[in-house]
C-alpha cells in the first residue's frame, strides 16, 4: 500500500493525535522535564502540535521527492528516518525560543517523547493501521 | 476456444448420447430467459443469491470478504472445475519455474489469506525478513513471499471460512439475464454428478473471476507448430517444458531464449542453477526484441530503471498503482489519457535479484551466455535442430539451437474464453478501450444489470479504472470495491472498526467464522 498526499496528510495528523497523543498522556509524567506535572504536559503536547502543523509541510516536499521515483513509492525506511530531520527542526524551535507559548522543554525529555512517539507512529502505519481500517490502504491512506 | 482457464481440466462436457435437462435452441439464442423457458428444457433451478464463477484466486479473495462481511455460506456458491483456489495459479508458477520453494513477485502485504495485509508474509517469516522490508528497496532487494507459503496459507483461511461449503464442481457455460430480475448461470456439473446435463443458478449477483482468458502464441511459433508438427523443441516457458532440463541432464545443449520478462529471468536462473550444480555445458543465446540499456522513460519524473537489455521494476506494476498516486490518477482518467498512463506504465520488466545478476555477469564473462536484438523470421527444423533466422541489429542472421524457449506471455482476447464471449453477445457486456471487458469502480461489469449486477474481477478487466487487476492485491482490491457495492445494496453488513478488528482478531485465532 502506498498513499497518497491527501492520505499521507490524513494518516499523519490522525496517528499523531490518536497514537501519539496516548502515548504522550502515559508517559510524560515519568519524563525528566524538570517541571510539574501541568507544565510537563504542556511541553510534550506543544512539541506533539508542532511536529503535527510542521508534518503536513514536510509532507508536501516528500512528495515532490517522490515524482522523481518511477514507483512514486515512500520506502518504509524513509519513513522512519524523516524522524531525523522533522526532529531536528521541532527542537531547534522549541531550543530557540521561537513557540511563543512554550518555556521550552528539556533535552532528554524531548528525545524520549520525540523519538518513542516518532517510532510508535510508524510502526502503526506500517501495519496495525490497517486492522481496524481495512479500507484505509487502498484508498491511499485517505481516512475520509 | 476454451472453456476455462489455462489451467489443467477435470470437469470435461460429458459426451455420448444427448441427456436430459440440456441447453436447446431457443436458450442459446435469447438473451432474457424466463423460469418456463429453463423448465421446458427440463433444467433444474437453484436459488443461491450470489453466485462467483471460475473458482481461482479471484473468487476465493472476494468470498473472503464476503464472509468475513457477514454473509452466511448458505448464500454463495462458488461454480468451478478446480480443486483448490490456487490450483490454476500453481500450474502456472510451476510451470513457470516458481515452484513452492521459490519466491513469487508479489509485495509482503499481498496476502490473498488475510483481507488485512496484516501480519504480512515477511513478518510471518520472522526477524531476518522484517529487516529486509525495513531496508527495501534501497539497501536490500524487495521481499517476496515464497509461492508454498501463499498456497498454504490460503489452505489455512480456506477451511477457516468454510469455503469447500460453497464449491460446486462443474464448468460454467453462459450467464443469461433473466426476465424478471437476476441472471441464471449455467452449470455444466462433471459427468455423473447430476441427473441433467446443465443446472442453472438462478442469482441475484454473478461473480465473474475465469483467470486468464487462454495463452496466446506469437506467430512464428504457430506457423512452426502448424508446417512442422514440431512440439518438443520450439516450446512456450508457461506450457510444461521440462525435457528440455532433462535434455540439458544427458548431453550438452544450445538453448535460445525470447522474452525479458519475469519468466525469462526465472527459466534462466533455472538453466543456471542446473549448469552449476550438475556442471553442465549449456549454451544460452538471449533473444531481445528490444534492448534497455539504462534507465528509460518519458520524463525525469518517469524513469524505469533497466540495464543490460531488461527493464527493471520490483512488481508487476509500479508500487503506487496499488493505493498510491497512479492508483488514483488512472481512476480519475478516461478514454485516451488512461491508455497513455497504461502505456507509460506498461511494457516488459523484471524484478532486480542479486542471484540473477551474478549469473548472467558470470555467463556473459565465461562466453556461455550471449545477447542478440533482433526479432525471429523464421525457424524450420534441421535433424535434431532448430534453425532459427533472425532479423538482428547486425543483420540477418541464421543460427541453429536444440531447443527454441519462449517465454514472451501473450495473452489471448477475451472473446477466446466461451464464457466471456457470452457475456459480450449476450448479457450487454462490453469492452474497455484495452479490448477487455468493460467495468465500473465497483467492478460491476457496465451494461449488464438486471434488477442485480454481475461483477468481474482478474486479467479480464485490466484496462479499467483500476490496473492492477492481475495481481494478489489486486484481486483483494476489486473484492472490497465488490463487497462495498454489496453492502450498499444489503447482502452484506459493513465492515466498520468494530467489525474489521473483531473479524481480524478471528482471522489471528484461527477462529472458523
Amino acid at each position: 500500500m502506498l498513499p497518497t498526499l491527501n492520505g499521507r496528510i490524513q494518516t499523519r495528523i490522525f496517528l499523531l493525535v490518536v497514537v501519539g497523543g496516548l502515548w504522550l498522556l502515559i508517559i510524560t509524567p515519568i519524563l525528566p522535564t524538570g517541571v510539574g506535572i501541568g507544565a510537563s504536559y504542556g511541553a510534550t503536547f506543544s512539541v506533539l502540535l508542532v511536529t503535527t502543523v510542521l508534518g503536513v509541510l514536510w509532507e508536501l516536499l516528500y512528495h515532490a521527492i517522490q515524482q522523481f521515483r518511477w514507483e512514486k513509492d515512500w520506502p518504509t525506511l524513509f519513513g522512519f528516518l524523516t524522524g531525523i530531520n522533522e526532529g531536528l527542526l521541532v527542537w531547534f524551535l522549541f531550543a530557540g525560543g521561537v513557540i511563543p507559548w512554550s518555556d521550552g522543554i528539556t533535552g532528554p525529555a524531548f528525545v524520549i517523547a520525540f523519538a518513542t512517539t516518532w517510532i510508535l507512529v510508524w510502526l502503526v502505519a506500517n501495519g496495525p493501521m490497517r486492522v481496524p481500517f481495512v479500507h484505509w490502504r487502498i484508498n491511499g491512506g485517505r481516512l475520509v | 476456444m476454451s472453456e476455462s482457464t489455462i489451467a489443467p481440466q477435470h470437469a470435461q462436457p460429458p459426451s455420448g448420447p444427448p441427456q436430459p435437462g440440456d441447453l436447446n435452441d431457443h436458450l442459446i439464442a435469447n438473451d432474457f430467459w424466463t423460469d418456463q423457458m429453463l423448465a421446458e428444457a427440463g433444467i433444474p433451478i437453484i436459488d443461491v443469491p450470489f453466485v462467483t464463477f471460475g473458482g481461482g484466486i479471484g473468487s476465493f479473495v472476494t468470498v473472503d470478504y464476503l464472509r468475513i462481511c457477514g454473509v452466511p455460506t448458505s448464500a454463495i456458491r462458488v461454480l468451478t472445475p478446480l480443486k483448490t483456489p490456487w490450483e490454476s495459479y500453481e500450474y502456472l508458477t510451476t510451470v513457470s519455474q516458481v515452484p513452492r520453494t521459490e519466491r513469487l513477485r508479489s509485495d509482503s502485504a499481498s496476502t490473498p489469506d488475510n483481507i488485512w495485509g496484516f501480519p504480512s508474509y515477511a513478518f510471518r517469516e520472522g526477524p531476518k525478513q522484517w529487516w529486509n522490508v525495513f531496508l527495501e528497496p534501497i539497501f536490500t532487494r524487495y521481499y517476496t513471499p515464497k509461492a508454498g507459503h501463499a498456497f498454504i496459507s490460503m489452505e489455512k483461511e480456506m477451511h477457516r471460512i468454510r469455503y469447500p461449503e460453497m464449491v460446486v464442481h462443474g464448468q460454467v457455460r453462459m450467464v443469461r439475464r433473466r426476465v424478471g430480475g437476476g441472471y441464471f448461470t449455467i452449470l455444466t456439473p462433471p459427468e455423473g454428478a447430476a441427473a441433467t446435463r446443465r443446472i442453472a443458478y438462478r442469482s441475484q449477483w454473478v461473480h465473474v473471476a475465469v483467470g486468464y482468458p487462454g495463452l496466446k502464441f506469437l506467430p512464428d511459433l504457430q506457423k512452426y507448430r502448424q508446417e512442422y508438427n514440431d512440439f518438443a523443441k520450439v516450446v512456450n516457458a508457461y506450457e510444461p517444458h521440462e525435457h528440455l532440463y532433462e535434455t540439458a541432464y544427458k548431453r550438452p545443449v544450445t538453448i535460445l531464449i525470447r522474452g525479458g520478462g519475469i519468466v525469462a529471468s526465472r527459466v534462466l536462473q533455472r538453466i543456471i542453477d542446473d549448469r552449476d550444480q550438475r556442471g553442465l555445458q549449456t549454451q544460452i543465446v538471449h533473444l531481445f526484441r528490444g534492448y534497455v540499456d539504462k534507465a528509460h522513460g518519458p520524463s525525469i519524473f518517469k524513469r524505469r530503471r533497466g540495464a543490460d537489455g531488461w527493464a527493471y521494476q520490483g512488481f508487476n506494476y509500479p508500487k503506487s498503482v496499488w493505493g498510491g498516486q497512479l492508483k488514483q490518477q488512472v481512476r480519475k482518467s478516461h478514454g485516451e489519457e488512461r491508455a497513455k498512463l497504461y502505456k507509460e506504465m506498461g511494457g516488459t520488466n523484471t524484478p532486480l535479484r542479486n542471484d540473477w545478476l551474478e549469473q548472467l555477469d558470470r555467463g556473459r564473462r565465461e562466453g556461455w551466455y550471449r545477447v542478440m536484438i533482433g526479432q525471429i523470421d523464421n525457424m524450420r527444423p534441421v535433424g535434431n535442430l532448430v534453425e532459427v533466422a533472425v532479423s538482428s541489429d547486425q543483420g540477418p542472421q541464421l543460427g541453429t539451437f536444440d531447443f527454441v524457449l519462449d517465454c514472451t506471455g501473450l495473452e489471448a482476447d477475451i472473446r477466446e474464453h466461451r464464457v466471456l464471449a457470452d457475456l459480450l453477445d449476450h448479457s450487454g457486456a462490453g469492452r474497455n478501450p484495452v479490448g477487455r471487458l468493460d467495468i465500473g469502480t465497483n467492478f460491476e461489469l457496465l451494461g449488464t444489470q438486471n434488477g442485480g449486477k454481475i461483477y468481474a474481477s482478474g486479467s479480464a478487466t485490466l484496462g479499467g479504472p483500476f490496473p492492477g487487476v492481475d495481481t494478489f492485491f489486486g484481486l483483494q482490491i476489486a473484492a472490497q470495491e465488490i463487497a462495498d457495492d454489496l453492502i450498499k445494496q444489503g447482502f452484506a453488513k459493513k465492515l466498520g472498526p468494530g467489525r474489521s478488528t473483531g473479524q481480524w482478531w478471528k482471522w489471528v485465532r484461527n477462529r472458523q467464522i
